[in-house]
Formats: structure tokens, sequence, C-alpha cells
């Protein structure tokens, strides 16, 4: 093996990987502004930063995406430009992205020689690659089918199947982009043990999370980024979770919001063995039943794609339900339509903020009112009340300060933040007597979370019963007074969410169910 | 006349008929699987078709003409490839605007060549051996032109090109997922530029089959709507080349039926055959799973940026 280069003065370890001063730019946004970055071989290297901070911009550099507007990548120790993937893989560099690159109408293995000549000719020779594969995914506890097509497989199998299409190509750098969103606790554990055997084998991991109990959990050391920038790189082993999300958000975090204990009410809905089916029309949920009471926070939990997203759409009447019924105080609103449910007094917070919550090209005055332009509040003789328009957008921009040139600005020009305050302000203007918010804080910075968080509150305070869905473990047992744990469709469970265990809500999210689990 | 020899007159006819069908076919299955739609098929026989008819007259060699015509309906195929690859233009708006341009441009220029007959066109052969087998023999091997065993040899050749060999794959999954296919090293417009011509290749020898062996003369707009077929039959053959030479030779049948069949049934009705089911195939793939297996690529039509999610 050649010598490597590229020592860090200070400990002696050689270096992977260094990026010395990358800026890189879109129209508007400095995604990394003069980001350092060093990774030593055979390290779990963890990547923090809020959405947005710059971590996958960064490394879809370091894979060859996009080209760096300035500064210098070294491999090794080594000056090197990569101009594609293709140059990032022929230094043996491989790239785990977030949403898997993985074509569903090829097998697994032909996924994973895809793009590659391995001097046998145009003919592919399966045998000898299965061989490999198998030796890889024994190695290394990523056990899948060559043979199955992708789109037969879970989204776990499918992470493996991109971790063995790295390997496969000899990949001695492994960038896993957020690789645990989409896994059970389990699966996360599995993945952990993986990744710890590789770099035990003297690869090296660099992994982009912005979950604090991963990189404590995972990493040898953590670099912090923050708005584009390397704010600090820190051993795990001396550093602490306060300290990281301090240096996360730039100031000291909260991670207990205050929350006075609730004070439930009657019923507001019943929903009773509820059934629907997905959009392949395979059922999504199998007779769903529970009960969301006036002056609580209901948090449903659950990997995503177990029905949390058919859920929602059934009751606020996106989604036909295929039996079953959802109960609203005494209204039945089972199969009605979303303008029914809507005014019967059901606020709808769409995981979809753009595209289910906003008409994108519509201003925000528009948007504003897209529920209740047929009232006689802004519309006379079917004319629109353009002032009373204006009003109400002045009033929402200024409760809910959404930020904005003006009332006129285009919703689509508006940032996460602010989409999410302005479906806010249309939803919950009306007083809503449920609430369905569903990832409600997903993508939005610091302030836009808290900002959210306080505003159900502020609801559950003033009586209204909300059904929160979220894939965001700790804000379900913060925000929350009872957890509903969602699996394949069937409800494995309702725990008190002051008495929730993590283990035994994972535990849940895998499929057992609570009795099970006391057990 | 007896049954037989009508039975394997149709057949034989079909078979020539089919010849077109299944190259062009083929190619159009290739630019599709890369994920264009090329619309443009029409146009580019058409000028396949002036030109192996214009080459085979000045030349006196018909082969020359169909190679060149092959060249022709490359070249012509890149204005469809540049504007929907490079310019990533709307790619139904650019293939029509192919044909359009094909059908005026091979007009204009081919007004000198109507109207006279083509001496040097493309002889027919008896296959040796296998003309001599009784009803097969003559309905298939016999006085047929070689463009027909030409055009079947490149439909198995296509076929195992996309599913056995690894330039198969990465053809796929620039059509599934031009993403995927890029993070790995796959050069997406590369692939798309030659399938594309790959297309415009086999539908410039389709056209020249038309005019220097079929009609073995030169009429503006003379494909008359070959292109559209070739459009629905895509589709009828799942994307896959050897469903096309199942699927080109069938509707093909139609076609001469519908001919032959005129005292008893509405031409119309089989010769709208091809579009019926065309739509009826659509209906079932995309239906559920189905849809995942043997449907359209998933990127057909959509153009490729890299750095877009």
């Amino acid at each position: 093996m050649e010598k490597r280069g590229g020592m860090t003065a200070e400990s002696g370890v050689p270096l992977a990987v260094r990026l010395k001063g990358i800026v890189k730019r879109f129209p508007g946004v400095v995604a990394n502004d003069g980001v350092n970055l060093d990774v030593r071989r055979g390290e779990i290297h963890c990547l923090l930063g809020e959405n947005g901070a710059g971590k996958t911009t960064l490394m879809r550099i370091l894979y060859g995406l996009y080209q760096p507007d300035e500064g210098e990548i070294l491999l090794h120790g080594k000056p090197v430009r990569l101009g594609s993937p293709k140059a990032a893989l022929a230094h043996r560099i491989g790239m785990v992205h977030q949403h898997f690159h993985l074509v569903p109408t090829l097998s697994v293995e032909e996924n994973i020689v895809l793009g590659l000549s391995e001097g046998t000719g145009p003919f592919l020779r399966f045998k000898r690659t299965r061989a490999k594969i198998r030796k890889l995914a024994d190695e290394y506890g990523l056990q899948v089918d060559p043979s199955t097509k992708v789109w037969q497989l879970t989204v776990g199998q499918e992470q493996r199947v991109e971790i063995l299409k790295a390997l496969y190509r000899d990949a001695d750098i492994l960038i896993m982009d957020e690789p645990t969103s989409v896994l059970t606790p389990q699966e996360v554990d599995a993945l952990f043990g993986t990744l710890r055997t590789l770099v035990s084998d003297g690869l090296t991991v660099i992994f982009i999370t912005h979950k604090l109990d991963e990189v404590m959990e995972a990493s040898h050391r953590v670099t912090v980024l923050r708005k584009g920038k390397a704010v600090a790189t820190v051993n795990t082993a001396e550093t602490s979770k306060e300290e990281l999300a301090r240096l996360m958000v730039g100031r000291e975090v909260v991670f207990r919001v205050e929350k006075p204990p609730a004070e439930l009410g009657d019923r507001v809905l019943r929903v009773e063995n509820l059934h629907a089916n997905n959009d392949r029309g395979l059922p999504a949920l199998r007779g769903m039943s529970f009960d969301v009471y006036s002056g609580e926070i209901l948090g449903i939990a659950g990997v995503s794609g177990n029905g949390q997203h058919e859920l929602s759409e059934v009751l606020t009447g996106l989604r036909r339900a295929t039996g079953g019924s959802a109960v609203l105080q005494r209204q039945d609103l089972t199969n009605c339509s979303a303008r029914e449910i809507a005014d019967l007094g059901v606020a709808h917070v769409p995981t979809e903020r753009i595209r289910v919550g906003t008409v994108p090209t519509m201003s925000i005055r528009e948007n504003l009112i897209l529920k209740s332009y047929r009232t006689p509040d802004f519309c006379k003789w079917s004319i629109l009340d353009e002032k009373a328009a204006y009003e109400n957008a002045c009033q929402a921009m200024k409760e809910y300060e959404i930020s904005a040139p003006h009332d006129g600005t285009a919703a689509k020009n508006l940032s996460g933040g602010n989409i999410q305050r302005l479906v806010l302000a249309r939803e919950l203007c009306g007083c809503p007597g449920l609430v369905v918010a569903a990832h409600p804080t997903y993508g939005l910075d610091v302030g836009a979370t808290e900002q959210v968080r306080r505003v159900l509150l502020d609801q559950r305070a003033r009586g209204a019963g909300i059904l929160l869905i979220s894939e965001d473990l700790d804000e379900i047992l913060q925000l929350s007074d009872r957890v509903l744990v969602i699996y394949e469709g069937e409800v494995m469970g309702i725990v008190d969410a002051k008495d929730a265990e993590l283990e035994t809500l994972g535990l849940m999210m895998a499929g057992t169910r609570q009795q099970e689990v006391s057990v | 006349m007896s049954w037989e020899s009508w039975v394997i007159e149709t057949i034989s006819r079909a078979l020539a008929f089919g010849t077109p069908l299944l190259l062009a076919t083929v190619g159009e299955i290739y630019a599709e699987r890369s994920g264009v739609l090329n619309l443009g098929v029409e146009g580019m026989m058409l000028m396949g078709a002036l030109t192996g008819f214009a080459i085979s007259m000045g030349s006196g060699n018909p082969w020359l003409g169909i190679l060149i015509a092959g060249l022709v309906g490359g070249a012509f195929s890149l204005v469809h490839a540049f504007a929907s690859i490079t310019l990533r233009a709307n790619q139904v708006v650019s293939g029509l605007a192919l044909t359009m341009l094909g059908t005026g441009l091979s007009g204009v220029i081919g007004r000198a060549y109507e109207g006279f007959p083509l001496w040097s066109k493309l002889g027919r052969i008896d296959v040796p051996v296998l003309s001599s087998i009784p009803v097969l023999g003559p309905a298939l091997f016999e006085n047929q032109s070689p463009m027909t065993y030409i055009a079947i040899g490149i439909a198995v050749l296509g076929w195992l090109v996309l599913f056995k060999t690894r330039m198969g794959i990465s053809i796929r999954a620039v059509g599934e997922d031009p993403a995927t296919a890029d993070s790995l090293g796959i050069r997406v417009p590369l692939v798309r530029y030659l399938c594309v011509m790959v297309g415009g290749v086999l539908a410039g020898f389709a056209g020249a089959y038309w005019s220097v062996a079929y009609r073995t003369a030169w009429s503006g707009g003379m494909t008359a709507g070959l292109g559209w077929i070739v459009i629905a039959l895509t589709i009828f053959a799942f994307w896959n080349p050897l469903y096309g030479l199942v699927g080109a030779f069938f509707f093909a049948a139609m076609r001469v039926l519908s001919f032959r069949l005129q005292a008893w049934l509405p031409p119309e009705l089989l010769k709208a055959m091809p579009y019926l089911l065309a739509i009826l195939v659509l209906i079932i793939v995309s239906r559920g799973t189905l849809q995942k297996r043997m449907g359209a690529p998933s990127a057909l039509t959509l153009p490729y940026t890299r750095g877009e999610d």
C-alpha cells in the first residue's frame, strides 16, 4: 500500500480528507462560506448542523456533484479536483444520499454494478458479482438478496444496498447523509454496528446529521456547521450534547418546552376502526381507533410511511376511508369533502407545506383567504373585498410574524419558516376545534420551530384538540400529552408522554404492541 | 385463390410492411428508454426516405442510399436531442416540430424527385434452404427484402444490449432515474444523445426502406403516418425490442388485413387498432405494481440537470 501523506501536526494521525476554505454560492445564498474540515483516517466523523447549515452542500462538493467556487480539496494529503461523481469514485469516495439513489426497476445487483466496467466486456457476469456482494454483506452485516428488484425492498434494505454499492466500488471514504432519518431505532443500532466494523477495517466515515444523540453515540469527532461556516471541531468524548447544541444554534437552547399540565375537555374526535388505502391501492390504515380530547396534544409517532400521511389525509378529506369512521364531536366527517371538513372546524397543517399548504404563485394576501374567500367577510355579491383581504393580511402578518416585503409577495418567495407561519395563520383563524398538524417543524430553523411549537401549545391552552404527526421523536415527547405509536397502519399503543420511555417507543415503532412490550 | 396461398401472401406482405415499423420502433424504444420521447419519428423517416431515394438514384447503389439515409436520420435527430437534452425544451413540442420540419423539408427538396421510378431499387431475395420449407418457406423466406431480416437482427441485438449488457443497464438507469445514474458517473446527456441518435439512424433506415425497397418511388409525405404507428408500438411493446418485434408484425398484419378484408370489415377499424391497443396497454400498465415492472421509463420527457432533486 502506498504511503499516506497529510499528517495533522498535533495528532500525528493521517488525514483522509482535508477541505480548505471551501466557498459555494447559489443564487441568493452562500451555502458554504470558507469551510475548513479535517477528517482523519479510520474515524467516524460527524457533520452536525441545522437544516440549511450547508452540510449536504459541502459533502456534495466532496462527492463531485457540485464544484466549489473557491477552496481546495486534499485527499490523503494530495490536492485533487473532483469534477464529477465519477472522479470522486475513482478516488474511492462513496456517498449514501439522504434520498437513496437506486433505480427501482433494476435488481439489487444491477444497481450495484451500474456504471461500472469491471473488465469483463459488455456482458454482465452475475455469478462473479453475486459472490462479491455476498462476501461484503456477510462481512459487514448488510444482508439483502441480490436478485430482488429494488422496488420490493424496505427502506432499511435499500440503505444496505446503497452501502454495498459504495463498498463494491472499493470506497474507503464513505459519506452518509442523514442515514438514520428513515430507520427504526433497532435499524439505527444495526447501522451503527456496520459503521463501526467499517472504520475498524480502516475505512473513514463522514456522517451528516442534525441529531445530537447520534453524534454522541456513533462518532469519534464532530465538526459543527452553522450558516455555512464550520464553527468548531471537537472530540466527541470531550464534549456534551449541551455544548454541541450551543455550537449548532449559536446560543443556549432550552431542551424542555414550558408546558402547563393538560386541561382535558370534551372529546373532539373519535376515530373508530378506520381503514384506508395508500396511493398504490394497498392498505395503509388497518383499523385505527383512538380519541382526541379538547385541550390535549396527541402525538403520532412512527417511522415514516406507516400510515401517518394517509391518516392526516383521511381526517382532512383528502383521501377516502375504505372503512370505519371519524366523528368530530357529533358530526360524522368520514368521507366528507375537504371543504365540508374545514367548515366543521378542522385545521390542516400539511406535510408538504408549499405544495399542499399554499398556492405558491399567489400572494400572501390571497393565500391567507383561501379557506374564507367565500364568506361574507371577504366576498360581497361574488366580488372579492380586496380591502378586507388586505387588512386580514396585515393583521395575520403582524400576529404570526410573517416577514415579507408586503402582503402581495408570492408565497413561493417566502422562506420555509414564513410559509409555515402563513399556513398556521390561515388554518388557525376561526378557532378550529381540531388541528391536524403533520410535521409542522420539519426543515424549519430554530426560531421558526420554537414559534410553531408555541402556537400549537397556545391552541391547546385555548381548548383545541391537536393531532401532532411527526417523525421527530423528541418533538413528540416534548409537546404531546399522549403518544400514539403507529406501525403499518395499526395502533401499537397509546402511552402517556410523561412516562414514555424511548426504548419502549422504539420497540413499538418497530411493530411490537404495547402489551407485549410491558410483559 | 386457395385459402392457403391467401394466408401465405398475407404473412409475406405483413413482413414487408412491418419492416420499417420494427426498425423505427427499436430506435424509439432506445430513445424513450433513455428518457427522451421523440415524436419526430415521422419527420426523420421522411428525411430518410428522401435521402435513400436520392442517393440510390444518383449512385445506383440502394445499400449506399439506405446507409446515408441512416446517417441523415441520425443527424436530423440531433435537432431534437439538442433542444430537449441541452436546452431542456419540452420534448413533445420539440418532437412535433421535428416531424413538421422533416415533412416540410423533405417535401420541398424532394419535389425534383417526384414521379420518377427508381431503377436501382433494393431487390428481394429467397433465403436458401429455408424457402423450400412447405408453407413457412413461401410465407417467411421467399421473395422478401433482405432489410426485413436485418431489421429482425437489429431488434434481437437491441434487446440483448438493453437487457444483458452494462450499456443497457446504464441506458435504463438514465431513463428511470438520471440523478442516480449521474451519481455513479454515467454521463446522462451523452447516453441520451446517443440513444436519440440510435432512434434517428433506425428511423432513417426505415424511411429509406420505404422509398428504396417497398414503394420504390418518392412522393412528399409518403410514409403517411407510419411514424405515429411507431409511437403507439413503442408503448404496445412495453419498451422492449422483442415485444416490438411481435408488435410490429402484428400491426403490419392488421394493416394488410385492412386492405384485404375491405369487402367485409371497415378498414378504418383495423387501421385504428395500433392506437386502440396502445391506449389499452397504457391503461393496463398505469395500474399498481405493474407500472413499476413494465411501465414507461419514470424519467420519460423529464429533462435532467445535476443538483436538482
